[in-house]
């Protein structure tokens, strides 16, 4: 024991502290699933329908099972005892199709799993597939979701005719009333399109079934590796303590990989039965046609206001594209774009009626925002349509309508309850980074030179740290355990599953100013469900929010534990802990942390009350979610000859409550911001009349390029949330939801002059080319 | 099965030498047979970028090449970027910037900016975004990457002025 004066550590949250993730991933030194090799592993590769929907005539696979280093074929009839991928999601009256792992004797869309081959190679198993002999009784199918619901299309499955998945319907205060008392009514059908999630890492599977221990060990790119586990272990009938779940190093998820996909069930089944390892990495090909796709949605808005700009109610229909299926959480993403109708505004009179469409197309699911940038989209554009009409400025109709300061915690016409706002902060900064005045002034030049200038602005909010655990489908807490070895250093193990969000250093920064310890004292490890407690995983802003919040309540615990054995070492009752040590108030002696863990584990002497070691597992609930919100302007000119929409400027003034590290903030913003914008001029999934999907590779799906995102100027307004002990809110959506329409409402605004109110995405050149040319016609 | 080839090359500056069968992919040689994993693959035809080497200088997406092709070649792989045991001033620049987020598309990225580092060495902006249109990252936005690349730029300007 020493006595030395305590230096004051400088905090590390709110620093923009360097990746720790980053070494092993700038030098090729990182495992992802691709690279498990493990001894004598097999290759699989899998057929799938190239047709939308048709029956199995015949299915012959012996020419595939002759083949030299094919070891195994198995189709739908071979996996008879594995349950059904499971829809995790429940609506009343839900209609849930089984989705068994391998078709049976008819397909529902392209790319619908129907056998699986097992080789030596990924080669020799790709040229098993092509050795397998279908013959198809192609059947009509539809990809349109307006066209599946209207009563004189194919059904999809053939027990439901009407094609309809669900009826959700929500409604609050008195809309009718809101209606009769409006001076104005506008409204829109406004689509927000398929989209492909496109991880640049596509999905993949290592199984491996220990045949001494019935124990399987499955390595998948997984958001939620305990779910997954859960869930495997049910439909594969196994303990669920002899299935271990990794999720080794990720190549990005956006919410493309929270869920339980028919192949992960399908490794495990065939790793159990060939006895060996089997590795199976989905193509790009196979990603477009059979990993989730995001929003698909048709809403029909009517919004009610006075002529001062008072908006009264809303109305929505929406009719949610379901797909074939419903993956994990299908049916419950509309009802996300629901409740986040208000937006930042106080009115209270809200009906929203969602249909949920079967069409033979592969499942909607959680795309970045999930429902959340479809709900923005809608009213954002909705109060700039109203604020055409009644001629406001679309600035002066958001500050009339927002929530005030003095409102939170605000009740919503949804029955959310926001934490913390205001809302007009980071409108008026952004208004004052741009000059907005001074744009005007451009704007108006411009229209006198005959160029078509737009000023495009969206004040969003959104529903972050999912969640309650009443309000998410397998509960919506998180988990921490740490750890301090003998020797003093410290291991966090996160119930969380990021896969490039960063937390690897956010957690060890929120460690390191908590113990008052350097931030090379701690090692964060997640993904493994061996090793880690159980935990929901990484998916709605909730890594920070809800798994940094559970990490703070955990080192809150080990702290107080470590001050008990301080406090037997210094045989004193009066000290502190501060700066990776003990104090003794009276006498200034101290005690290091590796001391009082060292003591613990050595145990010769046990404070009152206290147990020997120095670990602590916290699993916390949040009380609520998270509200972050902001305001995105966008800048636009678009070229009157090709019809392309060329980005000028775009700001981003996010309120994400406090930031523990602005480095890694300003990344998952610019990424949002990225993703907003490619829905907004480029992405579109495209499926056909038979429901091919026409944009089924990278060369046609237009994810946006280098040469195609502009600078992103960025800043922040700060309001902490009260619901979690770090006032974070989460950031991993905010750009993506701001984005589209603050672009929308920017091509709109450009285009004004032509008489034009409203275009839906992507708004490619082609699409603003005809319009150009018809307003000119 | 088709009998296999024997290859010899330079990967990194080491003669390595493997055998492939004809219609194997350089990527699939690289990361299979000779342990170099860090090259990654994003889709397998030539549209991401993520297999990105360099072949005799040339970048390349090592996807649409053959395995059999690298004979007599010297190929650059990110696992090669690096200069010994430092970092590359690239790989320094994406730490300090944070240009990168899940990094699977880093490696390529790298590769394909030191080629063009080693063509020209001031590259502007569009110069640079045009360069790194054939790599694809759905994580950053590219501003960050953007900038790591300026700022590689200047000091390695610097460090050879």
């Amino acid at each position: 024991m020493a006595t030395t004066t305590i230096t004051k550590t400088e905090p590390l949250v709110g620093k923009r502290i360097r990746r720790r993730e980053d070494p092993r991933l700038i030098t090729g030194a990182a495992t992802y699933v691709d690279d498990i090799k493990l001894p004598g592993m097999y290759h699989a590769a899998i057929l799938r329908s190239p047709h939308g929907a048709a029956r199995i005539a015949a299915l012959d696979i012996s020419r595939a099972a002759a083949h030299p280093g094919v070891v195994a074929v198995f189709t739908g009839k071979d996996i008879t005892g594995v349950g059904p991928v499971p829809c995790g999601a429940s609506l009343p009256g839900l209609r849930v199709p089984v989705h068994t792992i391998l078709a049976q004797d008819r397909v529902y869309f392209v790319g619908h799993p129907v056998a699986v081959v097992v080789a030596s190679d990924r080669y020799i198993a790709r040229d098993g597939v092509d050795l397998i002999d279908v013959e198809w009784d192609v059947l009509p199918a539809v990809s349109d979701p307006e066209k599946a619901i209207a009563g004189d299309a194919p059904a999809v499955h053939p027990e439901w005719p009407d094609n309809i998945a669900f009826h959700h319907h929500q409604e609050n205060g008195n809309v009718d009333d809101a209606f009769a008392q409006a001076e104005v009514v506008v409204k829109q059908r406004i689509t927000s399109q398929r989209l492909i999630p496109t991880a640049m890492e596509t999905r993949g599977v290592v199984a491996d079934f220990q045949t001494g221990d019935k124990a399987l060990t499955l390595y998948s790119s997984t958001q939620v590796p305990h779910l997954l586990r859960t869930l495997i272990a049910l439909m594969l009938g196994l303990p669920e303590n002899k299935t271990r779940v990794v999720a080794p190093e990720m190549g990005g998820g956006f919410g493309s990989k929270l869920n339980v996909y028919a192949e992960e069930a399908l490794m495990g089944f065939v790793a159990m039965k060939i006895g060996k390892p089997v590795k199976w990495i989905e193509s790009r090909r196979e990603n477009y046609l059979t990993t989730i796709h995001g929003r698909g949605h048709v809403d029909y808005f009517e919004i009610a206001a006075k002529r001062d700009g008072t908006i009264l109610g809303m109305k929505l229909k929406l009719i949610q594209d379901i797909g074939a299926y419903h993956q994990l959480l299908t049916p419950a993403i509309p009802t996300l774009s629901v409740l986040m109708m208000p937006g930042l505004y106080k009115f209270q009179n809200i009906r929203a009626h969602v249909v949920g469409a079967f069409t033979n197309c592969v499942p909607t699911d959680a795309y970045r925002g999930a429902g959340r940038p479809e709900a923005t989209h809608g009213i954002e554009r909705m109060v700039d349509m109203l604020a055409a009409e009644i001629g406001m400025d679309p600035v002066e109709i958001r500050l009339k309508n927002f929530v005030a300061n003095e409102q939170f915690p605000f009740s919503t016409a949804t029955g959310l309850v926001y934490d913390s706002g205001n809302y007009a902060a980071p409108l008026m900064k952004a208004l004052d980074l741009v000059d907005y005045q001074g744009l005007r002034a451009q704007q108006k030049k411009a229209r006198e030179e005959g160029r078509l200038m737009g000023i495009g602005i969206s004040t969003y909010g959104e529903i972050c740290a999912f969640g309650p655990s009443p309000a998410t489908p397998a509960g919506g807490w998180e988990s921490a355990t740490v750890k301090i070895d003998p020797t003093g250093k410290v291991t966090v193990m996160t119930g969380a599953c990021p896969h490039g969000q960063g937390e690897e250093t956010t957690f060890a920064q929120i460690t390191a100013d908590e113990l008052g310890i350097p931030l090379d004292d701690i090692h964060v490890i997640r993904g493994d469900t061996a090793i880690v407690q159980y935990g929901i995983g990484t998916f709605g802003s909730r890594g920070t929010a809800v798994g940094g919040a559970a990490l703070y309540f955990a080192l809150q615990e080990v702290k107080a534990k470590l001050k008990r054995y301080g406090a037997m070492l210094l045989e004193s009752d009066d000290v502190s802990y501060q700066g990776g040590q003990c104090v003794c108030n009276k006498t200034g002696r101290t005690v290091s942390l590796a001391e009082m863990s060292g003591a613990s584990y050595r145990a010769m002497k046990l404070p009152p009350n206290t147990s020997p070691g120095m670990q602590v597992t916290n699993f916390w609930e949040p009380p609520n979610f998270t509200f972050p919100f902001g305001a995105h302007i966008a800048v636009t000119e678009i070229d009157r000859e090709t019809g392309a929409v060329q980005v000028k400027r775009y700001f981003a003034v996010d309120d994400i409550g406090n930031i523990i590290n602005p480095l890694i903030v300003d990344g998952q913003l610019h990424g949002g911001v990225a993703q907003g914008l490619g829905q907004a001029l480029y992405e579109q999934a495209v499926y056909d009349e038979n429901a091919q999907l026409v944009t089924g590779e990278l060369m046609d799906y237009a994810v946006p390029k280098a040469t195609m995102v502009p600078w992103i100027e960025s800043d922040h307004t700060v309001t902490p949330s009260p619901v979690n002990p770090l006032g974070v809110k989460g950031v991993g959506e905010a750009g993506t939801i701001g984005c589209s329409p603050a672009m929308v409402n920017s091509v709109v605004d450009a285009l004004r002059p032509l008489g034009v109110k409203h275009v839906d995405m992507p708004m490619t050149s082609e699409k603003i080319w005809r319009i150009l040319n018809s307003a000119q016609a | 099965m088709q009998s296999k080839v024997h290859v010899q090359t330079t990967i990194n500056g080491e003669p390595r030498e493997f055998l492939c069968e004809p219609r194997q992919s350089l990527l699939e040689c690289l990361r299979d047979t000779l342990g170099l994993t860090g090259t990654k693959e994003g889709c397998n035809d030539g549209n991401c970028g993520a297999c990105t080497v360099t072949m005799d200088g040339r970048v390349v997406t090592s996807c649409l090449v053959l395995g059999v092709e690298a004979a007599g070649a010297e190929v650059t792989t990110v696992e090669g970027i690096a200069r010994g045991s430092a970092l590359h001033p690239l790989q320094r620049a994406f730490l300090e910037n944070a240009a990168l987020q899940c990094g699977i598309c880093t490696p390529g990225f790298l590769v394909a900016a030191n080629a063009l580092l080693e063509a020209e060495p001031d590259p502007d902006e569009q110069r640079i975004r045009l360069w790194l249109a054939n790599n694809l990252c759905r994580c950053t936005g590219y501003d960050k990457i953007i900038r790591a690349v300026q700022q590689a730029a200047r000091e390695m300007r610097g460090a050879n002025a």
